[in-house]
């Protein structure tokens, strides 16, 4: 844009302002973690390492990390599938009803997650269906393809069929062609989907609380479950600290990954 | 980096690979393969079988359901579910003034979210797309988002540290004989902007990213001013852009319950209605009820929206 050398300094301006306001929130968990008292008391007094320490031996953290896991792995995997038969689907062919699948598949994450909470608790319990792992990676899953349907999608524009026309002219089957063409163009984009769809579930709180079991907590679960107890602070400081250099990780793998300036599509 | 744009390389692939010539070995895999060749719906129906069972039947039949148990209630003594139609539940929504304080409450802050974030994310986004340099564009891009993917729990966690008595706010603010605004609807409605910013900044980008230059250059030429070149020909082109970055603000803010719990003390916004009626009263019909009204209000602001386009830039 023609821009005046003061409203370019004055932009400039607006974009230091925007990133402190961003990262200073996240760097005070990360100083706080280090913070010896145990209230949130500012400056912190004295600094130390005994929390992390502390939080390394934390069984039920631990326990909760664990489960995450299990649930994000299980919920990308089915994403995974589900998103990218879905992407095909869009970009390949022409059907009645294509124009509402956008909607549709982002409609888990656009509505609030109380109410896709809500509405899979009913279903469950209107099937009978007993609250476990099943039942959290079922409703992981769902809003977790929007994330793997929007990467495809997006490469599969890009990339185009003619390479895939050229295959079948030379005399490749339709699963040869998958095989040595299809997929090899879309190798990086399926890992920077499954990445973000993990980090998605990782985080995920709201629809989680409603689909889980009793004793069934996700790290986030066990977050919100001590952050009201005063004694527990130390520890859930140090798990904040640690998803908050996490966070790193999803955003390093798509934009090594995916070649994608935009750092992947929610 | 990217392998397919290399078409060479992988014509070699498929030459050399040991598999590429099955033809012999493998007549059934190849009659199937053929089969599916010539048959462009039947692949279509297996692309789409799964996921639309998942979305259509498993995602919209569990919001059908919970639609339904919307119109139940449950016995105050017992707490059983009856499953028999009625309006009550509606009804007290609407007559009860509590529910309609909250709800007004509710489209306050998540209309008050969306606008202070339309507002820090333009200046940010006009910064990235046309006077960053191309490097610096990548680097910001991924300084903006990192934190999207930084737990939504910390971040709320982190304005209660920041907002605490005698936390950094208080602290930063106390020469000046302030003090921040402590746990409250104020926090709240922080706290939710600075979550969702991200949401607004990186559509806002994306749609001057696909400004081109050259028409800024005519406007210029033609003798506006950069603000008039701003609100004439960038605002109207990003419009969209700004209106999908407001779909999540402003939804996401209309069912929050977990920063409301974090930092909003005594507050209460619609989500924890929902919420409450689910875990403190047990009364699913009344929560069911109670969430059909973000849904509705949600439903109303895209069908409101849709013709600007901003579906598209989701």
């Amino acid at each position: 844009m023609i821009l005046s050398r003061r409203a370019r300094i004055a932009l400039a301006g607006a974009m230091v302002v925007g990133l402190a306001i961003i990262y200073v929130p996240l760097l005070l968990v990360l100083l706080n973690s280090l913070n010896s008292s145990r209230t949130f008391g500012f400056p912190p007094t004295g600094l130390t390492l005994e929390w992390w320490r502390r939080t390394l031996d934390n069984a039920g953290a631990r326990s909760a990390l664990w489960t995450s896991v299990k649930v994000g792995l299980g919920a990308t995997a089915l994403a995974l599938l589900l998103g990218t038969c879905l992407a095909f689907a869009v970009q390949r062919y022409r059907f009645f009803g294509r124009d509402v699948i956008s909607l549709l598949v982002v409609l888990p994450i656009a509505l609030p997650g109380i109410v896709t909470g809500i509405a899979l608790n009913s279903a469950f319990n209107a099937g009978g269906v007993p609250f476990g792992y099943f039942t959290v990676i079922v409703a992981h899953a769902t809003f977790c393809i929007v994330i793997v349907y929007n990467n495809i999608l997006a490469r599969l524009r890009r990339t185009g069929t003619s390479l895939e026309e050229a295959s079948a002219d030379l005399g490749a089957t339709t699963f040869q062609t998958f095989r040595y063409v299809t997929f090899p163009q879309l190798r990086s984009a399926l890992v920077a989907a499954a990445v973000l769809a993990f980090a998605l579930s990782f985080d995920e709180i709201v629809v989680t609380t409603f689909t889980t079991a009793p004793g069934l907590q996700t790290l986030p679960l066990w977050i919100f479950d001590n952050l009201f107890r005063p004694n527990q602070a130390p520890v859930v400081n140090v798990v904040a600290a640690v998803l908050v250099l996490l966070s790193v990780l999803p955003i390093w793998a798509v934009l090594r990954l995916s070649g994608d300036e935009t750092g992947g599509r929610l | 980096m990217d392998a397919g744009l290399d078409g060479d390389q992988e014509l070699t692939a498929v030459q050399e690979a040991p598999g590429s010539r099955p033809v012999r070995r493998d007549p059934a895999g190849v009659r199937a393969a053929s089969f599916l060749h010539r048959s462009p719906r039947v692949r279509l129906a297996a692309l789409l079988a799964a996921p639309m069972v998942w979305l259509v039947v498993a995602y919209l039949g569990s919001l059908a359901v919970m639609f339904a148990a919307a119109f139940w209630s449950t016995d105050s003594f017992t707490g059983a579910l009856i499953k028999q139609a009625s309006w009550d539940n509606f009804r007290t929504l609407v007559e009860e003034p509590v529910y309609r304080r909250i709800a007004l409450r509710t489209l306050g802050v998540a209309a008050t979210v969306t606008v202070v974030d339309a507002l820090i994310a333009l200046p940010i986004a006009v910064y990235m797309a046309k006077v960053a340099r191309p490097r610096a564009r990548r680097l910001l891009v991924a300084l903006i988002l990192t934190p999207l993917w930084a737990s939504y729990l910390v971040k709320a966690y982190a304005w209660r540290i920041l907002l605490s008595s005698d936390g950094p706010v208080d602290w930063a603010l106390g020469p000046l004989h302030l003090s921040g605004p402590g746990y409250g609807l104020a926090a709240v409605t922080l706290t939710l902007a600075y979550l969702w910013l991200p949401f607004m900044i990186l559509p806002v980008y994306a749609g001057l990213d696909r400004v081109p230059d050259s028409l800024l250059e005519a406007s210029a030429d033609l003798g506006a001013p950069a603000g008039r070149t701003f609100r004439s020909v960038v605002l109207p082109l990003i419009f969209p852009a700004l209106v999908a970055g407001s779909i999540f603000t402003f939804s996401l803010s209309l069912g929050d319950y977990i920063t409301v719990k974090i930092v909003g003390g005594r507050t209460q916004l619609f989500g924890n209605v929902i919420y409450d009626n689910i875990g403190v009263a047990a009364n699913l019909p009344f929560a069911a009820a109670a969430a059909v009204v973000p849904v509705a209000v949600i439903l109303l602001y895209l069908a409101l929206v849709r013709r600007t386009g901003a579906l598209e830039n989701l």
